[in-house]
C-alpha cells in the first residue's frame, strides 16, 4: 500500500456545478495542500473522500481500499477536522472525551488525547459552546489525532485563526508525518502555511484539477517580472501565465524555461501562482 | 551541525542542504560512520518538504558522501580525501580556464585579476 488516496474519474454533479472528472494520486507519508477559489470544489472533494457524499461516477480508494468497502472499524484509520466541531454544544471536554472513548473503543489513545489537550491548555469543565474558535479547532485536532488514523483530512480547519495557533498546527502536522505511514490532505486558503509544510500542491479550478505537483518544482517553475508593454510584446506568448497591467507598466508571471536565461525574475509565492493562473484564465 | 536555509539564495533549498552537509563531512564536523538525522526529522526541523530533504540525501549518496541502510538511516561514508582533492582541483582548473578566457575578452591584466580575487575573498570572509 503505497498510496494514501487514489481518485479515478471521480465525478459529482451538484446543480449547475460539476466536480471532475478528477484523477489524483497522493502517495503516503506526505502533506498535500489542496488549493482553489471558493466554490472550486475543495469541500465537495473532501466530503466525497469521507463518504459523506456519494460520487456519480468514479472510484475512491483510501489507504489502498475502496471507500465503499470500508467497515465501521476501518473508519478509525481516517481522521478529519472541519472548520467547526459539529458536536452538541452543551458537552464539556470530559463528555467529549468519554464519548470518543466509547466511539473508537480499542483504537482510542487516551494518552495522546490528554497530552494534546494539555498542550493546548483546553479547560476541562467548560461547555464547548463557550470555547473560542481556536479552542474548538484545537479540540477537533486533538480528537482527530487520538484514534491512530493514518490519513488526516483538514478542510479549512485553520481559517480565521491567528498566526501563532496556525503555526502550532503546522508543528503538529509535521510531527504527525514523522511516521512515514501517515498522510495529510489539507484544503486551505492560507497559502503561506501550505508553503511552509506541504510536499505537494494540488490546484482545483471550477471543479477541474489543474495540477498536482511537488511544491518545490511548482515554485521553481515560475517567476515574476515587472516589464514595459514593449518588453512584454517581445516575449514568447506561451511563456506568459498571467499578467497584471497597471498605469506604469505590467507585472507578469512567466514560465522560467520559456524566457531567456538572463531575464531577471523574482521568486513567486503559491498565492501569486494561484492568483495569476486564475486571472490569466479570465481574459 | 548547523544548517542555514536562505530564502533569498539563488540555490534551490535541496542544494543548500546538500552543500552544507557535504561541507560538514569534508571539514570533519561529521565523522565517518556518523548517523545523519532522518529525512523526516530534518524536513520537520528546517520546515521544508520531505521531498526536498530526500533529494539532498539522494544526491549526497550518489556523490559518495553518505550511504543509506534500509530501515536504519543514512551514515557518513568513508571519504577518499585524495580523490576528493583531485576532483576539486579539476573543477578549479576548469573554472580558472573560463576566468582567463573572460579576462582576455574584457582586456583585464593579470594584476587586476589577482586584485579582484583578493577583494572577493575579503568580502566572502565578511559574509561568513
Amino acid at each position: 500500500m503505497l498510496n494514501a488516496i487514489e481518485l479515478r474519474g471521480l465525478k459529482k454533479r451538484l446543480g449547475n456545478f460539476v466536480l471532475g472528472p478528477i484523477d489524483l494520486t497522493v502517495p503516503r507519508g506526505c502533506i498535500v495542500g489542496y488549493i482553489g477559489e471558493n466554490g472550486a470544489g475543495k469541500s465537495t472533494t473532501i466530503k466525497l473522500l469521507l463518504h459523506l457524499m456519494f460520487p456519480d461516477e468514479g472510484e475512491i480508494r483510501l489507504l489502498g481500499k475502496d471507500v465503499q468497502e470500508f467497515t465501521p472499524q476501518m473508519k478509525k484509520d481516517i481522521a478529519y477536522v472541519f472548520d467547526d466541531l459539529y458536536l452538541p454544544e452543551d458537552m464539556t471536554l470530559k463528555n467529549v472525551h468519554n464519548f470518543h472513548q466509547k466511539l473508537y473503543g480499542q483504537a482510542w489513545q487516551d494518552k495522546t488525547f490528554s497530552d494534546l489537550v494539555a498542550r493546548f491548555n483546553l479547560p476541562d469543565s467548560k461547555s464547548i459552546k463557550h470555547f473560542s474558535r481556536g479552542m474548538k479547532m484545537q479540540l477537533g485536532l486533538a480528537l482527530a489525532l487520538s484514534h491512530g488514523a493514518r490519513l488526516l483530512l483538514l478542510d479549512e480547519a485553520t481559517s480565521g485563526l491567528d498566526p501563532v495557533i496556525r503555526d502550532d498546527v503546522l508543528d503538529i502536522l509535521l510531527d504527525y508525518i514523522q511516521n512515514e505511514n501517515h498522510t495529510v490532505f489539507v484544503s486551505s486558503h492560507i497559502l503561506s502555511d501550505l508553503e511552509k509544510v506541504a510536499d505537494y500542491i494540488a490546484f482545483i479550478h471550477k471543479g477541474q484539477l489543474l495540477f498536482m505537483e511537488t511544491k518545490d518544482d511548482l515554485m521553481n517553475q515560475y517567476g515574476i517580472a515587472s516589464l514595459s508593454e514593449k518588453q512584454l510584446e517581445e516575449l514568447d506568448d506561451k511563456a506568459i501565465v498571467g499578467k497584471r497591467p497597471h498605469k506604469f507598466g505590467v507585472e507578469v508571471m512567466l514560465k522560467r524555461e520559456l524566457v531567456p536565461s538572463d531575464f531577471e525574475l523574482e521568486k513567486v509565492s503559491i498565492e501569486e501562482i494561484m492568483v495569476y493562473m486564475i486571472k490569466g484564465k479570465r481574459k | 551541525m548547523n544548517i542555514k536555509i536562505k530564502n533569498s539564495s539563488n540555490d534551490p533549498i535541496y542544494l543548500q542542504i546538500k552543500n552544507q552537509i557535504r561541507d560538514a563531512i569534508l571539514n570533519g564536523e561529521l565523522e565517518v560512520g556518523e548517523l545523519l538525522p532522518s529525512i523526516r526529522l530534518l524536513a520537520k526541523e528546517l520546515r521544508v518538504s520531505v521531498i526536498t530533504t530526500k533529494r539532498a540525501y539522494d544526491e549526497l549518496e550518489n556523490d559518495g558522501f553518505i550511504h543509506s541502510v534500509q530501515g536504519k538511516g543514512s551514515f557518513v561514508a568513508p571519504q577518499n580525501t585524495e580523490l576528493m582533492k583531485e576532483r576539486f582541483l579539476k573543477k578549479i582548473e576548469a573554472s580558472i580556464a573560463e576566468i582567463l578566457r573572460y579576462a582576455k575578452l574584457a582586456g583585464m591584466s593579470h594584476d587586476e585579476l589577482i586584485e579582484m580575487i583578493r577583494t572577493l575573498e575579503s568580502e566572502h570572509a565578511e559574509c561568513d
